[in-house]
Parts: C-alpha cells; sequence; structure tokens
C-alpha cells in the first residue's frame, strides 16, 4: 500500500507551527516512515506533483497570495488541517484588523525613526507584491477547513498524535497537557 | 525585446521572497531584484497595548527565532523600566537570559546547517530536488541526521528550561526573567543520558565544523568563489572587542576592516542608521547614515561577527576563529559560502558557552528582577541568529506602546542579499535562453546563504514554489516554467 502524502504551507503566520512540528524531533524519522511529503517549504518541491491526503495549513489570509496557495491547498488535498492560532483565527496578524491598511503601511514606511530620509514618501506598490487584503482572515472564512488543531504554537505531541490518527484511523484522544490555547 | 525572469517562492529559506531577473535584448541582465511580499503591520498595531506585553507579542512576527525578539524586546523594556541598558540585571537575571540566548543560537545554528544547507552541500546544487532535503539526508545520511536532530533538540529543551515553552516563552520580562534553574534541571543538561548533555554538543559541534572544513578542502573552488563581493560587516561586540551575542556597542568594520562604526552604544542607533524604502519590497534597506543611502549598505550574521570581533572568548571556538582568520590573512572574509564556515565556529561557541553557564552558580539564585527610575524610551540589541536586531519602543503616561520600530536582522541583509543574487544573476543567466534547475537553484542557495528569515524580516512568515517567467519588454509571457 502507498504511503499518505501530506503537503505543508505556510500563509501569514510565523513558521513557529512549522518548527513546532520539527519539535517531534528524532520521531520526524518515524514519519517519513509513515507518509510522502510533497510539498513544503522544508524540502524543494514547489508546487503540487499529486494529489494529497493531508494538507497542513498554518498562518490565515493577509494578502491574495495567500488566498491563491490556500484554494490550490483545496483543491489539491483531501484533508484539510487548520494548524495554530493564526490558521483558526488569524492571530497576531489580526491585529491589524480593524486599522486601515493605509495606517499600518503610513506607520512602517513613513513614520517610523529610521525612515525620517524617505522625501518622496514612498510606500511599496511595485506589481510583483501580491494585493493586501483589507483584513486578515482566518483559513475556514476562505475554503472548508476539515480540522483544526489549537495553539500559539501547538505543541509537537499534539501534532504527531493527531497526524498519527490520521495516517492510522485511529481516534486522536489528545492529552489534556498537549492541548493548550498559547 | 527584453526579457524578464520570475523565480518564486524560494523555498528553504524561511519567509516569502520572489525573485525578477530583467534581461535586455542582447540578452544581458540589466536588473534583478530580491522582493519581499508580505506585509503585517507591526508598527501600527502594536501601539496602544500595555508596554509589558512586548516581550511575548512581538515574537510572534517569527517562530524560527522568537528568543531574539523575545530578548531584545525585553531588553528595550529594561531601559524603560530603569534596570539599564544591558548591565543593571541581577547576575541570575543575566546569565538565566544568555543561557535562553545561547541555547537558541546553538538550535538555530544546527537546524539551518543540518535542515537547511547539508542537503546542498551533500547532493549538489543539480541534485534531484525529490533528494535534495533534509528528509534525502536522513535516509542517505542517517548518522548526521540524527545528529542534527538531537542537536536542535538539546537546545529547544534549554529553551523550555530557560522560557517555559519551546516557540514562544515568557522567561524574560521587563528588569529580569520569572524563574531561576534549578540544580535538577541544570543536571539534566550537564549529566543527561549520552547524547543529550553539554559534554555531547560541544563534541558534535565541533563534528560538525570538522564535516565542513573537510568538505570546504576537497571543494574550494565552490566554497570560495561563489558570490564574492566586499562589503562593510556591522555587529554589536563586547567592550573588549570579543565576540558576544547578547549585549554589546554596535562596530561595523569596511570592506578593508577599517572601523567606521567605533563601538558605540546603542540606544541612539537611529542617528547612525536610516532605513530607504523602495516601492519594489516590503523589507526596509538600512544604511549608514553618514555615508549614505547607495555607499551606506552592510551586512550582518555570522561572517559580519567574525569579521568585527577581535576574538572570541571560549577556547576551542577561540582556536577554530584563528584558523579561519588566517585562511583571509587576517583581512575580512567577504566569501558568501563561508557564511555556514562562520556559522559553525559559532555553534562550538554557543555550546561552550552553554557549558560554561550551566556550571555557574548564579543560575540558582532568587533574586530575579530589578527595579529603578521609569523612563519613557529604549532600545534592545541583540545578536540574533541571523545578525543584529533592533527593537526600539516609546511608552506614553499610562503605560501603553505609543511607538515601536524594528530592523531585524533580514532587513539589515536586503541590500547584501540583492547583490548577491544580482552576481549570480550576472553569472548565470546572461545570454541564457532556457532556465535549468541549477540556475534557479544557485539563485536560491545565494539567498539561503544569508539564512533570511523572510517573513520576521516583513514582519511576516511563510513559504514559497518555484516559478520561472520569461516576459518581453512588452510585458508578453514567452515562457514559463514550474519545478
Amino acid at each position: 500500500m502507498s504511503k499518505p502524502v501530506v503537503a505543508t504551507a505556510s500563509l501569514a503566520g510565523c513558521f513557529g507551527c512549522h518548527m513546532s512540528l520539527l519539535d517531534i524531533d528524532d520521531r520526524i524519522l518515524q514519519l517519513i516512515d509513515l507518509v510522502e511529503f510533497n510539498k513544503s517549504p522544508d524540502d524543494d518541491i514547489k508546487t503540487f506533483t499529486k494529489q494529497c491526503d493531508i494538507g497542513i495549513i498554518e498562518g490565515g489570509c493577509c494578502n491574495s497570495e495567500n488566498v491563491h496557495v490556500l484554494k490550490e491547498f483545496r483543491k489539491n488535498c483531501k484533508i484539510l488541517i487548520s494548524l495554530g492560532e493564526c490558521a483558526i483565527m488569524g492571530g497576531l496578524p489580526a491585529m491589524r484588523n480593524g486599522i486601515p491598511v493605509k495606517d499600518c503601511l503610513e506607520e512602517a514606511y513613513l513614520k517610523g525613526p529610521t525612515v525620517d530620509e524617505n522625501k518622496k514618501k514612498i510606500i511599496p506598490n511595485d506589481e510583483e507584491l501580491p494585493m493586501i487584503l483589507d483584513r486578515v482572515y482566518a483559513n475556514h472564512e476562505i475554503v472548508k477547513i476539515d480540522y483544526f488543531l489549537p495553539g500559539c504554537p501547538p505543541r509537537a505531541d499534539l501534532i504527531w498524535d493527531a497526524l498519527v490518527a490520521l495516517v492510522t484511523g485511529k481516534p486522536l484522544n489528545p492529552a489534556y497537557e498537549t492541548l493548550k490555547f498559547d | 525585446m527584453g526579457r524578464k525572469i520570475t523565480i518564486e517562492p524560494v523555498t528553504r529559506v524561511e519567509g516569502h521572497g520572489k525573485v525578477t531577473i530583467q534581461l535586455d535584448d542582447a540578452g544581458n541582465v540589466t536588473q534583478s531584484r530580491l522582493h519581499i511580499v508580505e506585509f503585517r503591520g507591526f508598527e501600527k498595531f502594536v501601539q496602544g497595548r500595555p508596554y509589558w506585553e512586548a516581550p511575548v507579542l512581538v515574537q510572534r512576527l517569527c517562530g524560527i527565532c522568537p528568543v531574539s525578539h523575545h530578548l531584545a524586546a525585553a531588553k528595550a523594556l529594561d531601559v524603560i523600566v530603569g534596570a539599564g541598558t544591558g548591565d543593571g540585571l541581577t547576575p541570575v537575571g543575566e546569565k538565566m537570559r544568555r543561557l535562553m540566548h545561547y541555547a537558541q543560537m546553538f538550535q538555530s545554528h544546527a537546524l539551518h546547517f543540518f535542515h537547511l544547507a547539508s542537503p546542498d552541500l551533500l547532493f549538489g546544487f543539480d541534485g534531484d530536488p525529490a533528494t535534495r532535503n533534509v528528509i534525502g539526508v536522513a535516509l542517505l545520511h542517517k548518522e548526521l541526521a540524527v545528529q542534527g536532530v538531537m542537536m536542535r533538540k538539546f537546545g529547544q529543551e534549554l529553551i523550555l528550561a530557560t522560557a517555559g515553552k519551546k516557540i514562544h516563552g515568557t522567561g524574560a520580562i521587563p528588569g529580569g526573567i520569572n524563574k531561576n534553574l534549578s540544580i535538577a534541571e541544570r543536571d539534566k543538561f550537564l549529566k543527561g543520558p549520552d547524547p543529550l548533555n553539554a559534554d555531547k554538543m560541544v563534541e558534535w559541534a565541533q563534528g560538525a565544523l570538522d564535516f565542513f572544513k573537510g568538505f570546504h578542502a576537497k571543494n574550494k573552488d565552490y566554497i570560495d568563489n561563489f558570490a564574492v563581493f566586499p562589503s562593510a560587516h556591522l555587529s554589536l561586540v563586547r567592550k573588549d572587542g570579543a565576540m558576544d551575542l547578547y549585549h554589546g556597542v554596535i562596530r561595523c568594520v569596511d570592506a578593508d576592516g577599517k572601523k567606521i562604526i567605533n563601538d558605540v552604544d546603542y540606544q541612539n542607533y537611529y542617528k547612525i542608521i536610516g532605513e530607504e524604502v523602495k516601492n519594489w519590497s516590503y523589507m526596509k534597506f538600512p544604511y549608514i547614515r553618514k555615508l549614505g543611502m547607495d555607499k551606506g549598505w552592510y551586512t550582518v550574521g555570522p561572517l559580519a561577527r567574525l569579521n568585527t570581533c577581535d576574538f572570541i572568548p571560549t577556547p576551542l571556538a577561540q582556536k577554530e576563529f584563528e584558523i579561519y582568520k588566517a585562511y583571509t590573512k587576517g583581512k575580512p572574509n567577504h566569501m558568501s559560502m563561508h557564511m555556514h564556515y562562520a556559522r559553525l565556529i559559532e555553534l562550538l561557541h554557543s555550546a561552550e558557552v552553554i557549558r560554561d553557564l550551566l556550571n555557574d552558580k548564579d543560575l540558582q539564585k532568587d533574586n530575579l528582577v530589578t527595579k529603578g527610575k521609569k523612563k519613557k524610551e529604549g532600545v534592545g540589541l541583540v545578536e540574533a541568529p541571523r545578525g543584529t536586531l533592533f527593537h526600539h519602543y516609546r511608552i506614553n503616561d499610562l503605560d501603553q506602546i505609543e511607538m515601536g520600530n524594528l530592523i531585524v536582522s533580514t532587513t539589515n541583509n536586503n541590500i547584501p542579499m540583492n547583490n548577491a543574487v544580482n552576481y549570480v544573476a550576472k553569472a548565470n543567466f546572461t545570454g541564457q535562453k532556457e532556465i535549468t534547475e541549477g540556475m534557479m537553484n544557485k539563485v536560491e542557495m545565494a539567498i539561503r546563504a544569508y539564512d533570511p528569515c523572510l517573513s520576521c524580516a516583513t514582519h511576516a512568515l511563510g513559504q514559497m514554489p518555484l516559478e520561472v517567467s520569461l516576459v518581453d519588454s512588452d510585458g508578453n509571457l514567452l515562457d514559463q516554467k514550474r519545478k
């Protein structure tokens, strides 16, 4: 039987959830036996090369590119997991929700103590830059999400238990001390 | 008809980036740019928050080196709560933070070398992308992969013991720390079962460094000649010129090694350093004000730190430092791939510092916090794994943050990274009609040598697939390749 295929992405997150996945430590060698990785920032595979069984998404959507990647994942993965606070609720980046994007840009590029010589008042706007959304969106506001793993970041043991449960078809009974919301 | 080549996203660097290379009619590279495409707006939304939230809040810009942000913010707030500028903490406060910081340096450098850089060294940049990753390393060089995993684990466990969590901890608070290290916790790291103890970590760090030196001896052409260009280098150094990753004064040397910022107190960093804004990247472009926007750029990170410091204050790393310096006859090192060499010397240094600190009885003391006369404004700098990190806060009468400014390590390296991309583009893309896997990966490798945490540089985080587009000067798509 072929191994289940897993893909991961980090959208508007901090990569802490991916780092937490690495914190399963030596179990990563077992993980390689258990699943096949398709698309992930930790390897060099940059587009989907086949349909995946499990897609793991860190971070929510703060720009048009995040939305595009998320939709690609939905199209190519049977099961999508929102991993961590930002994916589930927008997290820290969503602290800008309720503040006009213009104010955020002006603070960063015109007002700070080290940008005083930006005499032409340049704010990045090149066509190569994806469009910033009006606010940060949780992933389930954009596409259907099947599972949610909380934490900032979710503990490595929780990610491990959830993956093993999914792959082996057994119920997930997370230990109390692994299920945290910070 | 000119052509434009786009490479996105750059994988195996932590963050979002995209490269465009513009060719003219003759096929010459006229322009190459590394775009940072994420924007968070931290500077605005931190306003109005109580100042003591900053160390736990701001670190969530980056889950790769959250400890650096945690500590830089705490150091800025030390100034605000009247606990001095890096020297006013109690011995246990200062040393617990140092332990946390060097643990992070250790795990981050181990992660970078084993997970992110070793695939290129082991499989070459023309290697099959399906195996050119940490999983490939695990399958083909299992012993090396296990070492990498266990070194990271040791560092992460030490961060857990000092900060309370492996990622996004809470250990540092304004004026000090919230816990000391118990004897039981200490012994876990000093006398832990093989391999998880401090002695083994020093041994393995030396082993990783020897592995690289062996590789270098056999691949001098590749390591010494890839993306070499002169640059100024900036970092913190201890007041006596020693390498110090937690605290110091700002020193910058030019391409020949002459000091252009001579051991200056960092509370006034904004008078020394400015940031240029360009419309094609969310990442700003820092410069030394007195040299201007065009000439004032500099590099930070492991290579820079070994170029600025006079010596390393631990014996094994100092011995390696002397060998390393002799290779360039004491002159500043400008070879991009020597960033890996420098990083591994720092890995060894960090392991030595951790071992020394664990043996220090100050860690078990109880006076955790210093308080003094409150101030309105504070600046905190640390040498993060990827280079100098600046945090700056001003508060109002209600203890709310009124202004927050960051210059993160990777932002400092914005111009050097663009220069590296430009160098590789000119060397590999000139006159080319086809874009090969190897060419694309060379561009990424040049960026990856800087170990950019692009996410936190845009006060963001993320990943990237690779897409190359050829566009003529009228904007018509001529060809497109994906991998």
